[in-house]
């Protein structure tokens, strides 16, 4: 039986005074890969940044491995073991490429990945590492980004539109490297406008519409047309 | 050669002014926050050199041993307790609050002091000298300020730039929301680049009082001088702000060269003219 | 079908309009009913509630946050002095010439300073100041002004104003009664113009207010040099009931400055009330509190320190907060579809800081 890594129980947040999440539940378990897909809007960055702590204004539990964590600040539960994958990628400009890198090990956290095994995975950014972290491409930003939030050796990573402004061709490669990032039991959620690649990595995806949960379970156990149905709201 | 000795007194000044302007420019790079209280927390730190070296009879440079840390610890409690519950976007609350408290600081040492003149007492290394060359001679007391001056400001470089601690007052500085991710509570990042600047001004406090007397009301004075350095070298750059310094106290020296009570009054013309001719300041390194 | 009305004006304010009124008989007849000294006193009243408003008016609605209005203030004292020592003319022809004077130097001070953003161009309009002040004091003595020391208008120019003690007084108290009135009135008047509409908006939202065509550089010059000039009519006012100056003292920071930005900011800024009411308080606290000396002044910094941190709106700010009272009223209400019921209350124009939802 895999242990329950997160769950999540009537999450309500808010956007100033707009109510965003309506009451969301569901689960995740150890070394799960969970795709959260959904339309512009309907909430999927406001559950992960409810998640990750970096929005407050909410009610219900978010538990992690077992404690509660929804009153911690972000910079609490990057200690607990969640890191997140900002949407934009939002590097820091005055860092070069290994100094976001280095800062992203600041939760001084024990794990597999180190500046070694992070340049492993990427190897172009160890050509770039004394470069602003700017004046790299999209798809190398990416990569530094990913590679920051891999330093705090997270159990779980909060992955926020990666394909976000990249190119399809460096979609794909940075998905064709996810089994390497979750290889070591690492669970993720990922948040993905692209539909059928989120569900071709994912083991479970939960589907958001309007702040609500419209489907949730294994992409294999629903058809295309009741996945459209649960994204459009129909 | 008197004005050449002008110059060389105005650079070696230039390094207690770029003292007294590095730590304003500092945390206006990592907080965007200017501390109107800073001249007299320079001239707090002198206050309590004084106190120290009163009380223990130790020489006032050595005395720094005990200040430096005292300051640094007043610096972070500081903004731990108070400043930091004034940032954000509105540019008041920091700037009123920091108001308040130089009110409080200069009465409060007015109170424990009075307004009698104070000067911290160095010894011989006061008046020992090396001549240069006929009618100039190089103190060995502003010879000593300069390089401290230049010592505090790489050394601060270094920390900005090479040490994790600068890594995160960079990373929060650009992006605090983003930092949180990694770890960092801008709270204590903010309150350790107080802390930080606290110590700058301990030093610039002691260089002060063993240069010239001290009395409680001269903060604000030399608030202004570390901010027309900050203004003529250029936001964000350390290294101008030192060019910045040398730059006014030349500005200074010849000035009270044509006439002695036109000293100060050079100084802000000169920040005055840099401001009209090039607003970013010589060697700017960001906006403001 | 009745169609709602809208209305500029609040029961509060139409019952504080009739208080304001009889109060105004009241000052204007002070100088029959009162001391000297009281006169003096209230005169030092009507100035800072000037300065007050318009300090409030530059920082409070416009963004600029001026540490250096002593430098009008001076140059409104030493116009005044030239004016009577060196011209030997009735000091009143001081009054528009320091306005005027005081005004024009703001056009070159205000590009200059407006190069410089935030708390560097508080500072740096307090370098200006300064400059004010060391010139004065250098040419002071060249030009026969007396220099650092200072120096006092002759009585023979005192003697212009109005014969006998009685009418001198009298007048130079008008005068005063007229600024402090003067100052609130234009300030009232401007933020319930489309001026003061624009000026309201630049506080909510820079960027928003530009993109909607609003000339945000055009309105800060304005505001500053109106306020550069009202500032110099204060300080030629201050010099006739001061009689006596210095550069020291027609340039403190603390003064015209320190003081004014207490009184803003503990009465309540971005409010018409609050300069009005942090002088009341201010000379309160003075009246019982003065023989401490330095502590009463560290009172006065924890106090101001206090208030931004716990109720950043002031002490009207908060009022008309709680209590939705508006006694100068700027907004536009839209009263229910009810004529007669007229709640009083004005929320189109709380402080910033008060409001998160906006109408």
């Amino acid at each position: 039986m895999s242990e329950r890594l997160l769950a999540v129980e009537d999450l309500q947040a808010w956007y100033g005074d707009a109510k965003v999440l309506h009451g969301l539940s569901f689960t995740l378990a150890a070394g799960e890969i969970l795709a959260l897909i959904g339309a512009n809007g309907a909430g999927k960055s406001t559950l992960l940044c409810s998640i990750c702590g970096q929005l407050s204004n909410k009610t219900g539990t978010i538990a992690f491995k077992g404690h509660p964590i929804h009153r911690l600040a972000a910079h609490e539960i990057v200690m607990r073991g969640i890191a997140m994958v900002p949407e934009g990628r939002r590097l820091f400009p005055s860092l070069t490429v290994e100094e976001n890198l280095l800062l992203g090990g600041n939760a001084n956290r024990k794990g597999p990945w180190s500046l070694a095994s992070v340049y492993g995975l990427f190897p172009v950014l160890r050509e770039k590492r004394q470069a602003p972290s700017t004046s790299l491409s999209g798809g190398q930003q990416q990569m530094v980004a990913i590679g920051r939030a891999l330093m705090a050796n997270p159990d779980l990573l909060l992955l926020d539109e990666l394909s976000l402004g990249l190119a399809p061709i460096i979609i794909k490669d940075i998905y064709a490297l996810l089994p390497r990032i979750t290889g070591n039991g690492l669970s993720a959620i990922l948040v993905e406008q692209d539909v059928a690649r989120a569900l071709a990595v994912a083991q479970r995806f939960v589907c958001l519409q309007e702040g609500h949960i419209s489907l949730d379970g294994a992409p294999g156990a629903f058809s295309r047309d009741q996945i459209s149905a649960a994204y459009f709201g129909m | 050669m008197i004005w050449v000795n002008s110059v060389v007194q105005g650079i070696l000044v230039g390094g207690l002014y770029a003292l007294f302007a590095a730590g304003l420019s500092l945390i206006f790079g990592v907080m965007r926050l200017v501390n109107i209280a800073h001249g007299d927390m320079i001239v707090g730190a002198a206050y309590l050199a004084w106190t120290i070296v009163h009380v223990t009879g130790l020489n006032p440079l050595a005395s720094l041993v005990v200040v430096v840390p005292l300051a640094m610890v007043f610096g972070y409690g500081l903004q731990a307790g108070i400043l930091n519950r004034t940032l954000g976007k509105d540019i008041l609350p920091p700037l009123l609050v920091t108001f308040g408290l130089s009110v409080i600081i200069q009465n409060g040492l007015l109170a424990l002091y009075t307004a009698d003149n104070r000067k911290l007492d160095a010894g011989t290394l006061e008046t020992a000298s090396y001549p240069v060359m006929p009618g100039v001679d190089i103190g060995y007391l502003p010879m000593l300020q300069l390089l401290t001056a230049v010592a505090v400001i790489a050394g601060l470089q270094y920390i900005f730039y090479h040490s994790q601690l600068g890594r995160a007052f960079r990373a929060t500085s650009d992006d605090a929301e983003t930092a949180a991710l990694m770890g960092l509570d801008r709270r204590r990042v903010f309150a350790s680049a107080m802390a930080l600047c606290l110590g700058v001004v301990a030093i610039a406090g002691v260089f002060l009082g063993v240069r010239a007397s001290f009395d409680p009301a001269i903060g604000p004075g030399r608030l202004i001088f570390g901010f027309e350095a900050v203004i003529i070298g250029g936001l964000g750059n350390l290294w101008g702000t030192l060019a910045g310094g040398i730059i006014l106290g030349v500005a200074q020296g010849i000035g009270a060269q044509l006439n002695p009570g036109a000293q100060v009054l050079a100084g802000h013309l000169t920040f005055l003219l840099v401001l009209a001719l090039r607003p970013t300041g010589l060697f700017p390194r960001m906006s403001g | 079908m009745s169609t709602p009305v809208i209305t500029r004006s609040t029961r509060a304010s139409r019952m504080a309009a009739a208080v304001a009124a009889f109060a105004a008989v009241v000052l204007i007849a002070a100088p029959w009913w009162g001391s000297s000294a009281s006169l003096r006193l209230i005169g030092e009243m009507m100035i800072y509630i000037a300065l007050g408003s318009l300090w409030n008016l530059l920082a409070g609605y416009a963004g600029l946050v001026s540490v250096g209005q002593q430098a009008y203030v001076g140059l409104g004292v030493y116009i005044t002095v030239m004016v009577s020592v060196l011209l030997g003319v009735h000091p009143f022809f001081a009054i528009p010439l320091a306005g005027g004077l005081a005004a024009l130097i703001s056009i070159p001070v205000a590009m200059l300073a407006f190069r410089l953003q935030g708390a560097y161009f508080a500072i740096g309009t307090w370098v200006v100041a300064e400059v004010f002040r060391l010139i004065a004091a250098q040419l002071g003595s060249s030009v026969g002004l007396g220099g650092g020391s200072g120096i006092s208008i002759p009585t023979a120019m005192m003697q212009m104003i109005a014969p006998g003690k009685f009418w001198r007084d009298a007048s130079i108290y008008w005068l005063l009664l007229l600024l402090g009135l003067g100052a609130l009135a234009l300030v009232y008047g401007l933020l319930r113009s489309r001026v003061g509409l624009a000026l309201t908006a630049i506080r909510d939202s820079e960027v928003a207010s530009a993109s909607l065509g609003v000339d945000i550089r055009r309105i800060k010059y304005a505001v500053y040099v109106a306020a550069a000039g009202m500032t110099g009519i204060a300080g030629a006012l201050i010099a006739l009931q001061k009689i006596r100056v210095s550069p020291d003292a027609a340039f403190s920071v603390n003064d015209w400055t320190a003081i004014v930005i207490f009184i803003v900011v503990i009465g309540g800024i971005g409010t018409i009330e609050g300069p009005v009411i942090g002088t009341m308080i201010y000379f309160l606290l003075r009246e019982y509190l003065a023989d401490l000396g330095s502590t009463y002044l560290m009172i006065l910094g924890a106090l101001a320190i206090a208030v931004m941190l716990v109720a950043p709106q002031g002490v009207w700010g908060f009022v008309k907060q709680r209590f939705g009272l508006s006694l100068f009223p700027t907004g536009y209400r839209v009263s229910s579809l009810d004529p007669s019921a007229d709640t009083g209350e004005d929320v189109s124009a709380l402080p910033p800081a008060a409001t998160t939802r906006s109408y």
